[in-house]
């Protein structure tokens, strides 16, 4: 930073939108002022990591929509580690936050992490994932169980109701590959002709997927669908199968990755069911904008899950 | 496999005892147990004994082969490298970013993957050599150091390979490449280990660095050697890795390092340094590749898959531990 006369000119402005921005926020607790803008408020985005590609969208959509709503967004990324995630939501507390965004690590952990936020009366948003045992101001999610259930029939759908699948489970234990998981049984039951002949994990990831794809179609080479509980896995898939990919096997996705999308337009993947994970981000800063702005939210904020096919891909791809 | 031979490894080889039948089984304790494996596996599924299956637990074996290959050398230099499945995710980034990005020509991709984990490695050599730092500490900051660089450089999503590098993941005449690279870097690494100074060196300076260094072994040349074939090593598993993704993944390799270390382990390698061998190495390497596999064809329960998997390295070490204690006398 440099500091010239137009740099410390532009500090004192801040500085003196801050203060009022912060009187603003004093005030809402009185009722004095309403609908004042959040604008310069600082917000803190608590990731679970940024070591994949769908948390890296649920940050871009929450940057865009600080950018354009005048917050400061301050991102952090827990690196998939819980107590990594906790230290940080309490630096930012103490760091003087005015409200938290967690994308939790871990449903059960993130409820005591939010403690230190709930403690300042400092209102916390959680995004994609539960905050399990604490009152958070509000949830902003997709609905994996219903997602599930549209995984299914996409895949039904394709490979014409009848024959065996194989599925590809996530990390055993999160809440994502339990909700997708679960509707997916749910869904695909309906189709009595239809046998799922083998439940297997690739936790999430492209590389593991691969072997584990390759192994199951060894085992069971009658396979004619393969349901992935995310994109990457479902790409793993498509990379053992090779031409057989959305020719004489049939692979539905989850999460409509640019990877994921790319694949569905070439025909490879025929169906992902896209989280909007752009949307999700954006939402919860808006969301705690209008938290901070003193307006009262749903503690429930759906996101809506689409399946995307070749038919609408196209409304998908920027 | 399992006849009696008299003659089974090159004469600088550091075992003596191997004239019966009993000796060899000594000796070979984890592919005593490969082999048990695979015919235990024989009897429960018809799909395990195919030639297309085999072929694949090659090719799922060759990543975390040639890892360990690389984490041999550490091993036996009586060392620990953890950040070998950083530096093979950060060397593939690197590969496929000189090619996607920077639109440099695709055998460049090659050279700078490479390089990335010769540089990476020498870079924990020389941190350990001269530095003075613990192999444990200075490895498990490159750890975190070449993932973290590994998004940075790929801002957390993957990136495209270069066909150069997606070729390591192909066939040739029938063959898929990620064993035949697999075949040539376990040779050249046998033979560095058996037949060059420095791998000799390796061994003096994992049994006892002081008394190495007083017979006049350059201890801290040989520790970086070491820790930059280990990155090299590395750097090719990565690659091998992203060209049978044809992407450069920027979560690839994540906890692989532990895999390789079992690998190692498994094959009869000492972790207090001295002993090892590659073609242990290799055994061990396939021992995982062959439980993952048959887990994936009995179709056992994901939760169960870790518990078998740790039991298995705990009971393939033991028996070999035990074998050797056995023979001792």
């Amino acid at each position: 930073m440099k500091f010239s006369h137009p740099g410390r000119l532009a500090t004192a402005v801040t500085i003196s939108a801050v203060l009022v921005a912060t009187t603003a926020a004093c005030g809402r607790d009185g009722g004095s002022t309403e609908g004042a803008a959040a604008a310069g408020q600082s917000v803190t985005l608590s990731l679970s990591t940024l070591n994949n590609p769908f948390f890296v969208d649920v940050r871009d959509g929450a940057q865009e929509a600080a950018d354009e709503l005048g917050l400061d967004l301050d991102v952090v990324d827990a690196q998939n580690d819980s107590t990594t995630q906790a230290n940080q939501i309490a630096n930012a507390v103490t760091g003087g936050a005015d409200g938290v965004v967690v994308n939790p690590v871990d449903s059960d952990a993130a409820g005591a992490a939010v403690q230190p936020a709930l403690g300042a009366d400092l209102p916390v948003v959680g995004v994609d994932r539960a905050v399990d045992g604490a009152d958070i101001t509000s949830l902003v999610s997709s609905d994996n169980v219903a997602g599930g259930r549209q995984a299914a029939e996409a895949l039904a759908a394709a490979i014409g109701e009848e024959g065996t699948v194989i599925v590809l489970q996530g990390v055993a234990g999160t809440s994502a590959s339990r909700d997708r998981g679960q509707g997916f049984a749910e869904g695909i039951a309906e189709f009595a002709d239809i046998e799922v002949v083998a439940t297997q994990t690739a936790n999430f990831d492209r590389a593991q997927a691969l072997d584990v794809a390759t192994n199951l179609l060894q085992s069971h080479p009658d396979t004619v669908g393969i349901f992935a509980e995310n994109d990457e896995m479902a790409l793993g898939a498509i990379q053992a199968l090779g031409a057989r990919a959305g020719d004489d096997v049939m692979v539905v996705g989850f999460d409509g990755t640019d990877d994921g999308l790319a694949a569905v337009e070439s025909g490879s993947l025929v169906a992902t069911v896209a989280q909007q994970p752009t949307e999700l981000g954006r939402q919860s800063v808006e969301v705690m904008s209008r938290v901070l702005a003193g307006e009262t939210v749903d503690s429930e904020i759906p996101v809506p899950v689409q399946t995307v096919t070749t038919e609408n891909v196209g409304d998908f791809l920027q | 496999m399992t006849t009696p031979t008299t003659t089974t490894t090159s004469p600088t080889a550091p075992s003596r005892l191997r004239t019966t039948a009993g000796a060899f089984l000594a000796n070979n304790g984890a592919l005593v147990g490969l082999v048990a494996l695979c015919l235990a596996l024989f009897i429960a599924t018809p799909n395990f004994l195919t030639g297309p299956n085999l072929l694949n637990i090659g090719i799922q074996a060759s990543t975390i082969a040639v890892l360990a290959f690389g984490m041999t050398f550490v091993i036996v230099a009586g060392g620990i490298d953890l950040s070998v499945g950083s530096v093979a995710a950060l060397s593939a980034m690197a590969s496929a970013w000189v090619y996607s990005s920077a639109g440099m020509p695709g055998w460049m991709s090659l050279v700078a993957g490479l390089a990335t984990g010769a540089a990476l490695g020498s870079i924990s050599g020389i941190a350990i050599a001269f530095g003075r730092l613990p192999s444990f500490i200075a490895t498990l900051a490159m750890l975190s150091v070449a993932r973290g660089l590994t998004l940075v450089v790929s801002d957390g999503r993957p990136i495209a390979t270069s066909p150069e590098v997606s070729f390591l993941g192909g066939t040739v005449v029938g063959i898929p490449v990620p064993i035949l690279v697999l075949a040539a870097a376990g040779l050249v690494a046998a033979f560095i280990l058996n037949r060059t100074v420095v791998g000799r060196s390796m061994y003096a300076v994992g049994g006892n660095a002081e008394a190495a260094r007083l017979s006049g072994i350059p201890v801290r040349r040989v520790l970086v050697t070491v820790f930059a074939l280990a990155g090299l090593y590395a750097a090719l598993a990565g690659m091998l890795l992203a060209g049978r993704l044809n992407s450069a993944q920027p979560q690839a390799a994540a906890g692989y390092e532990l895999d390789a270390i079992a690998a190692v382990v498994i094959g009869g390698a000492s972790l207090a340094g001295g002993v090892g061998r590659v073609s242990g190495t290799l055994v061990g390497a396939l021992i995982l590749a062959v439980i993952r596999n048959g887990l994936n064809l009995l179709n056992v329960s994901s939760f169960w898959q870790q518990v078998v998997i740790g039991l298995v390295i705990a009971v393939a070490v033991g028996i070999d531990v035990l074998r050797r204690k056995n023979t001792r006398h």
